[in-house]
């Protein structure tokens, strides 16, 4: 590191390369993940019963509101721990563990994200340990730029200012009061990806290549219900979002995102957002890159312009092979990557086994999925699981038997508008080797003879 | 026609006007959206479409002048948003080397040393190679810096302000954010080693890259770009 230049947005790509090189925990780490877990959490309930529980309060750095909140004054019961020494031979023989406030993972499975970074840094969503199409809360990616923001929901305000009629300030309350959507949308940070196109790895996970992409469902207020609130001038043009974080991050986006489909989210899968997501609220702009989508976000801005951050010009602008760079390129392009099989998995010759992953478009819908299983010489198309949904992860599987030859196997989404996921040979002609975002070209997972698959690189 | 004739008559227009002028919405055009597919004897007696919500809810409160000036901190590029105050390259060189030297390097060089465990080393802040066109995409080893990537120098004020130090953002003085941001300018030769910065100087500042950036025109469809 010493005289090296390193990026801060290379958190991306370090994150990537620190990866664990196990998908799964082995058996010896298990236990003793679950064994330090039980000491903990009978340690914390001195009557030996098997829950951990919450840390009381946040940092004690802030000024204390006068009276404890509700959240405050019931702190939960944690999840169980359950130990995985304790599991029996025969489960049909003794009644199990009770029931218990919180739900926890069997002790066979631990998904994780890879942090990386203290301040400013970068978790990556396990996605070659997941099925289906949605995240779940504790997997969500993460990317902060001056670290998680801990908010007091009681003193969260919202103020949208500008170009208004009636400047306003919405509580968390108001804005909970006022009609609500949910919609599943994907947010992938603009970098996924970075890591393996910049410096690819034989072992590298599905999650080292492209775990900065998460999908689920957000709750919020259209953020065109918060427009009408206000009285928005004709005169505005973009909308200025900041975040309540040590960063204040801030991005311009078109006014017209803000009238189309914007959210100010408050909740994801059914429950307040996490922290490390935007709680107690968030901007969300379906298929926008996930830089723009404010967490903790705090003041609205109506102007006639865009403010012309550095979010919005030193990063998040995409270096082209022509000698310019592109600005405000906030959709995201088709893209798609197997995560089964992938590294660190294996495949056995002759045997049935699923080609299974995600593809995303954020102009719209996934409306098909090619697999290649011979190096992208011939592709086949793959089922989408239904329902489709517009700007979402979509769930895409192929039944395959491998014939124990050394192949490559490859994925290339295509969306509503006609859109392909391109190769990296028009990659690279594009955009150029030195290009920072949006890396959505076809990858591939290579099948070593002895059924190893490990990742393929730009092939 | 009497005068309260004239006033009835302009009310009646200017409330047609309005009615004519108002667009009531996404949650209203629902309302009659579910109107035209389930009314009209389509429900059960004893059901009927709800009415469609008003066009503002009337939540929130008002936003004071005081509130709006404490967090709005927005430098624009046209230099709307600046605060008063001043700063020269000479001052600007004994903050950076109190405040920011010790992640950024004395010149801005970038992380001199390891970087705190855990943490992204802190960028190289001054370069200007290479002099000649902008060959960012074709080459990844160019390191962007506010010399040769940051278009408009209004940026370096607003981001300084926002976020530096990492450690303690918010807490350099209007007069020091500016002195910082003459001497990274100076450093980059963008601006003399004599100039002010100010709220008139520093929207002047033409950087170098202000012409490289273009709007971005993907649209989805075949083809790639």
């Amino acid at each position: 590191m010493q005289n090296e230049h390193v990026d801060e947005d290379d958190v991306t790509a370090r994150a990537a390369d620190d990866a664990p090189p196990e998908g799964t925990v082995n058996a010896s780490e298990r236990r003793r993940v679950t064994r330090r877990g039980l000491l903990a959490a009978a340690a914390a309930s001195a009557g030996g019963a098997v829950l951990a529980r919450l840390p009381a309060q946040g940092p004690a750095s802030r000024a204390a509101p006068a009276a404890p909140t509700p959240a405050q004054a019931a702190v939960p019961p944690g999840a169980p721990v359950y130990d995985l020494a304790a599991v029996p031979v025969d489960p049909t023989r003794a009644p199990g563990p009770p029931t218990s406030a919180l739900g926890a993972r069997s002790p066979f499975e631990a998904p994780a994200r890879t942090p990386v970074g203290v301040v400013t840094g970068s978790s990556l969503t396990p996605l070659h340990l997941l099925t289906g199409t949605v995240t779940p809360s504790d997997l969500v990616f993460e990317r902060h730029h001056a670290g998680v923001a801990l908010i007091d929901p009681a003193r969260y305000e919202l103020m949208i200012h500008g170009l208004v009629d009636r400047p306003t300030v919405f509580t968390l309350d108001d804005l909970r009061h006022l009609p609500s959507v949910s919609r599943t949308v994907f947010l992938e940070c603009s970098g996924n990806g970075r890591g393996a196109f910049r410096a690819p790895k034989r072992e590298m996970t599905a999650q080292a290549v492209d775990g900065l992409t998460s999908s689920g469902e957000w709750t919020g207020v259209p953020l065109a219900t918060l427009f009408r609130e206000v009285g928005v001038h004709r005169g505005a043009s973009w909308f200025r979002a900041e975040g309540g974080d040590a960063a204040r991050l801030s991005r311009s986006v078109p006014i017209e995102k803000g009238m189309a489909d914007a959210l100010i989210a408050y909740a994801y899968n059914g429950e307040p957002l996490r922290p490390s997501n935007g709680y107690p609220a968030r901007l969300l702009l379906p298929g926008y890159e996930g830089n723009a989508n404010i967490k903790w976000v705090r003041r609205i801005e109506l102007a006639d312009g865009p403010g012309m951050f550095r979010d919005e010009t030193s990063k998040y602008t995409d270096p082209l092979a022509n000698g310019t760079a592109r600005q405000f390129s906030f959709v995201l392009d088709a893209k798609s990557i197997i995560t089964a099989p992938t590294y660190p998995s294996r495949v056995t010759p002759n045997a049935w086994t699923q080609i299974s992953g995600l593809a995303w478009s954020g102009r719209g819908k996934i409306v098909r999925v090619d697999v290649s299983v011979d190096a992208g010489k011939s592709w086949m198309v793959a089922e989408l699981q239904d329902p489709v949904q517009s700007m979402a992860h979509t769930r895409f599987r192929l039944p395959w038997q491998w014939d124990g030859r050394e192949t490559v196997l490859m994925s290339r989404a295509v969306d509503e508008t006609g859109y392909t996921q391109p190769t990296v040979a028009e990659f690279r002609a594009k955009r150029g080797i030195g290009t920072d975002y949006h890396f959505n070209y076809i990858r591939g997972w290579v099948v070593e003879p002895d059924g190893q698959v490990v990742f393929g690189g730009n092939a | 026609m009497t005068r309260a004739h004239l006033k009835v008559v302009t009310t009646l227009a200017l409330v047609a006007f309005a009615f004519a002028a108002c667009d009531r919405g996404p949650l209203a055009e629902r309302a009659d959206r579910r109107q035209r597919t389930l009314g009209e004897g389509r429900l059960p007696p004893d059901v009927q479409v709800a009415p469609a919500p008003p066009t503002h809810f009337g939540v929130g409160r008002a936003a004071t002048p005081a509130e709006v000036a404490a967090w709005d901190i927005d430098v624009g590029p046209d230099g709307k948003g600046l605060p008063p105050g001043s700063g020269t390259v000479a001052q600007g060189a004994a903050v950076f080397a109190a405040k920011c030297a010790v992640c950024h390097g004395p010149a801005g060089e970038g992380q001199v040393g390891a970087p705190p465990a855990g943490s992204a080393a802190a960028p190289k802040l001054v370069g200007r190679d290479p002099r000649e066109g902008f060959p960012f995409g074709q080459d990844p080893k160019l390191v962007k810096t506010v010399g040769n990537y940051w278009p408009y120098a209004t940026t370096v004020f607003d981001y300084v302000r926002r976020t530096m130090p990492l450690t303690a953002p918010g807490s350099l003085t209007n007069n020091e954010v500016y002195a910082v941001v003459a001497f990274l300018l100076a450093q980059n030769e963008v601006i003399e080693r004599t100039a002010v910065m100010n709220s008139t100087t520093l929207p002047a500042v033409r950087m170098p890259a202000r012409d490289k950036f273009v709007v971005d025109d993907r649209k989805g469809g075949p083809g790639f770009k």
